[in-house]
């Protein structure tokens, strides 16, 4: 094997696993640390860089950081670190942040964009491009800002003055023109405005209807889940019946339960087509689901809706079980058992959603490719007219708030790019990374160093009675100061590297020796599999980096296996040498303006 | 400075026939100096007994006072052990010997806990052939108290200070294959794929087995000049041998060849192995040895691996016609066996 080059960016970026998996990359130990060290304000000021919506992500991400993890792979029963509620510790605490950041400049740069859709991804790049002295227009058929994280997540997930403040730093930056109330039903429209650059951030807005007998005599009673939630969310909709069946096992189909059990559904049940294993909604929101007493039936495919004098009177489902073939692709067999009638005076569809683009003309030199979605470059978000952008759901599909920031980011890049005259993709920005040293005594480190044993703390919630009394109360309480803390001790501060300096190093194996999870070997080279063989614990997480050293004088090399590798510092403590150094690595994602 | 080592180990650690990993018989965090030699000579340790199934409560870890004599803090947390007054490891050793033979006794040792104060009674343990391991931890330094030249410093070796050491150094192993020491070894810190195997014959074999290990003093004693600086012993050492430890379990399937290789059945039915690298030597033959060490030491070359060995050995136990059973599982019947028994000596003296 190659010694490892850790000049690379991305090594010691791999090896801070949370931030590494999270789309917007976040730098998770930092705020982490700064959340135990009571720095709040510093702490939401490192997310808002990078997520722009710490309060809303705190609550409501998708939280890909987590099951990435690696307190997560050290034992069996271990859980990661509980992420995203920290980050809503730092929004709760906060002091006045509104000074922290940007504003547009006095004098514009003359330069016009149109953002279509007044989601996460369109405020991304408002965020990012206002403060360079673009006017910025932004077009949203609703009366406010938010987009999907208004419309379809539930009250009782997040509160709405939660997601006024947050939408609010961004349109009051100056520089953005809101069209609120405003469809945007023509794209021909908006490009005969003379917009320099537009981004399109309509999101997936089409809910996935199932066309089974007897829906449209039932359609008074039936309903798309994502529409369904916009309309409580607008208080357009203030009930549902007593029983309710919702179709679909993703999180809108959880969000879609838990509100019918707030607008009066005594019997709410969730019925899902294949095993409940399979289930896409994250398992935390299915946990909430279950709390609040509503039963997942599985492996039941609906059949027909049961309509009686013009009124619905329930569902029949089928009964079957999942078989896998040797790819491991599944078909799911009826089990011969005879179907199942439930009553239902609702039914609620949840069962994906997907892009829709009926506002776009096929004729402006906008491509679409196959599913009806634009054909875009991966990078830059550019479509094939080239002053047109997409990002969010509209770009690739149905993702998550955290992705469509990331996106976000990136297509203000392009835009700014592009309205420079310069080239998307060499021009495109570096990240910056930073690599400082933490010794700051003969043995001690600035971050804290010492692995507790905690396990994972839980969230305290409110009281069901009162919270299902009312669907604008917030199930979810947050992390008080103390638990805070404790449960930010459990970081492993994975981005304080292990830093190897082959010329330092006497082979002493004082390392080898000390390290409580056996991730470092002197051995001779091999090829990366006969390495991952031989060590000193057999390395077989491939996922995770091996870290080799130069050849040393006795003719062997180091290799670290960074798989569980605690950062506990040991390794440093009881080299003579200082041939390792542990050292605080930052990455970040260069954004359009620089905000910290 | 971390004073407690993570509770986390590997999730992929072997386990042992008896059910334990390696984690299973370490012990505190260790309080000597980074880098120090003598922590690898715990680790090796740590190894050897994991390798060897052993039981913690079945074995006892005696020391004395000095760096090494700090370290049976650092291994086996679930054994026995007693750390005693300076230079008088072998004597408690002694006595919990005879008490209970059924133990493995681990003696940890520095130079100066042996080969200065300890020097009367190490060299009783080894006369009496007490079926332990000694450990001699050699740093040629008192490094506790700053450094100064031990008695197994080499004539010339230059220390910290720049002063050169004019006094003979004390060789170990030769002085204990001259008392009738029944396994030597020689080994380096730094060499745990020599040091395991050896420590693991060590404790089976059935009589007294002495390893001098030499363990760098990283803070007093690795600077240029020094005969025992990591640098140094890398340079001048030459493996005599390679052994090869087999479990009495494990099925023998060595490629033994005449003249080079000799094979060594223990008392407990494991089997050494000992492949020769170096010409004109006889592990068996103690005149052989002896010669091999000296010329090694006119040549400046420091010999490393099994030096001697003699299977045909009789401990302390034997000699003395002791009772097997530990004392303190002797009851009132065999210790007081009634007037019959006493009427019956008498009566063989008449």
């Amino acid at each position: 094997m190659e010694p490892t080059n850790i000049n690379d960016p991305e090594y010691f970026h791999k090896v801070v696993d949370c931030q590494y998996a999270c789309p917007a990359h976040t730098p998770v130990p930092e705020y982490i640390r700064l959340i135990a060290a009571e720095r709040y304000t510093d702490a939401y000021m490192v997310n808002w860089e990078s997520n722009v919506f710490p309060g809303i992500l705190g609550r409501t991400c998708d939280r890909p950081c987590e099951p990435a993890c690696r307190r997560g792979r050290l034992e069996k029963e271990e859980e990661p670190v509980a992420i995203c509620r920290l980050k809503r510790v730092a929004a709760d605490n906060k002091g006045e942040v509104k000074h922290l950041m940007p504003h547009a400049p006095a004098k514009g740069n003359g330069k016009k964009i149109a953002l279509i859709g007044g989601g996460p991804a369109s405020l991304t790049v408002a965020r990012d491009l206002a403060p360079l002295g673009y006017e910025i227009h932004l077009y949203d058929e609703w009366h406010k800002a938010g987009g999907m994280m208004r419309t379809q997540i539930p009250a009782f997930r997040l509160p709405e003055s939660v997601l006024d403040e947050e939408t609010g730093y961004i349109l009051s930056m100056g520089g953005i023109h809101t069209h609120f109330n405003c469809y945007v039903s023509s794209m021909r429209e908006i490009l005969g405005k003379g917009y320099d650059a537009i981004f399109v951030g309509t999101g997936a807005p089409r809910g996935r209807d199932l066309d089974l007998p007897g829906r449209k005599e039932g359609a008074k009673n039936i309903h798309i889940g994502i529409e369904f939630l916009a309309n409580v969310a607008f208080e357009h909709t203030h009930a549902i019946g007593k029983k309710v069946i919702i179709l679909g096992g993703g999180n809108t189909a959880m969000d879609c339960c838990r509100t019918s059990r707030r607008l009066g559904g005594d019997e709410v049940t969730v019925v899902v087509r294949s095993p409940f294993s399979t289930m896409k909604a994250s398992p935390w929101e299915i946990e909430d689901a279950q709390r609040e007493d509503i039963p997942i039936l599985n492996n039941m495919p609906p059949k027909e809706f049961v309509v009686e004098n013009g009124r619905l009177k329930g569902m029949i489902f089928e009964k079957v079980r999942a078989e896998y073939d040797d790819k491991g692709r599944r078909t799911l067999v009826p089990t011969g058992e005879p179907d199942v009638f439930m009553e239902a005076d609702d039914v609620i569809i949840a069962v994906g959603q997907d892009n829709a683009f009926p506002w776009i003309e096929r004729d402006l030199g906008i491509d679409f490719g196959k599913w009806e979605v634009p054909v875009l470059d991966k990078r830059t978000f550019q479509s094939t007219l080239p002053h047109v952008f997409f990002g969010g759901d509209a770009a690739f599909g149905p993702e998550n708030i955290i992705t469509a920031v990331a996106h976000g980011h990136q297509a203000a890049i392009s835009i700014d790019l592009f309205c420079n005259g310069k080239d998307l993709h060499n021009d495109r920005p570096a990240p910056t990374t930073n690599l400082v040293r933490q010794k700051m005594g003969i043995h001690e480190w600035i971050y804290d160093s010492e692995v507790v044993d905690d396990d994972r703390y839980a969230v305290p919630h409110e009281e069901k009675v009162l919270a299902l009394s009312n669907r604008k109360i917030e199930v979810e309480l947050g992390f008080d100061a103390k638990t805070a803390f404790k449960e930010a001790q459990r970081c492993l501060n994975c981005d304080a590297q292990t830093v190897f300096y082959t010329s330092r190093c006497i082979e002493c194996d004082a390392c080898v020796d000390i390290c409580p999870t056996s991730c470092i070997t002197f051995t001779v080279n091999g090829d990366e599999d006969d390495l991952r063989g031989r060590l000193t614990a057999p390395a077989l997480n491939k996922t995770q980096d091996l870290y080799l050293s130069d050849l040393l004088p006795t003719g062997r090399v180091m290799v670290k296996d960074e798989d569980v590798c605690l950062h506990c510092g040991l390794c440093a403590e009881r080299c003579p040498t200082a041939a390792w150094d542990m050292q605080k690595y930052l990455y970040n994602v260069t954004k359009a303006t620089t905000i910290l | 400075m971390s004073f407690i080592k993570p509770n986390f180990r590997h999730p992929a650690l072997p386990k042992n026939q008896v059910g334990y990993t390696k984690a299973d018989y370490e012990g505190a965090i260790s309080t000597l100096c980074a880098g120090c030699g003598h922590d690898s000579i715990t680790a090796a340790i740590v190894q050897a007994c994991f390798e060897i199934d052993l039981e913690p409560h079945k074995l006892a870890k005696i020391s004395g006072i000095g760096c090494s004599s700090k370290t049976p803090a650092y291994f086996l947390r679930n054994s026995h052990g007693f750390n005693s007054v300076h230079g008088r490891m072998p004597s408690v050793t002694t006595g919990a010997y005879l008490a209970n033979r059924d133990l493995i006794y681990l003696g940890v040792s520095g130079d100066g806990d042996t080969a200065s104060i300890g020097m009367g009674q190490f060299v009783h343990a080894v006369r009496r052939n007490l079926n332990m391991v000694y450990i001699v931890m050699n740093n040629g330094c008192y490094g506790l108290t700053k450094g100064q030249d031990s008695a197994t410093a080499d004539t010339g070796s230059i220390n910290k200070e720049g002063g050169v050491n004019q006094f003979a150094g004390i060789d170990l192993c030769s002085l204990a294959i001259e008392l009738g020491a029944t396994f030597v070894g020689r080994s380096f810190s730094g060499d745990k794929h020599q040091l395991v195997p050896l420590i693991k014959a060590a404790m089976a074999h059935p009589g007294f087995a002495f390893l001098d290990v030499l363990s760098p003093c990283v803070t007093f004693n690795n600077n240029k000049g020094s005969t025992k600086s990591y640098d140094y012993v890398r340079e001048h050492i030459e493996a005599t041998s390679e052994l090869d430890f087999v479990p009495h379990r494990d099925e023998i399937t060595i490629n033994y060849q005449e003249g080079k290789s000799v094979l060594a059945p223990l008392h407990d039915g494991s089997l050494l192995h000992l492949h020769k690298l170096a010409p004109g030597w006889d592990p068996t033959e103690r005149k052989s040895v002896i010669s091999l060490i000296q010329t090694s030491r006119t040549n400046g070359e420091i010999p490393t691996g099994l030096l001697y060995l003699d299977t045909h050995t009789r401990d302390l136990h034997e000699v003395m016609g002791t009772v097997k059973e530990p004392l303190n599982a002797l009851t009132e019947k065999e210790l007081c066996p009634g007037a019959g028994v006493l009427k019956e000596i008498n009566d063989s003296f008449r």
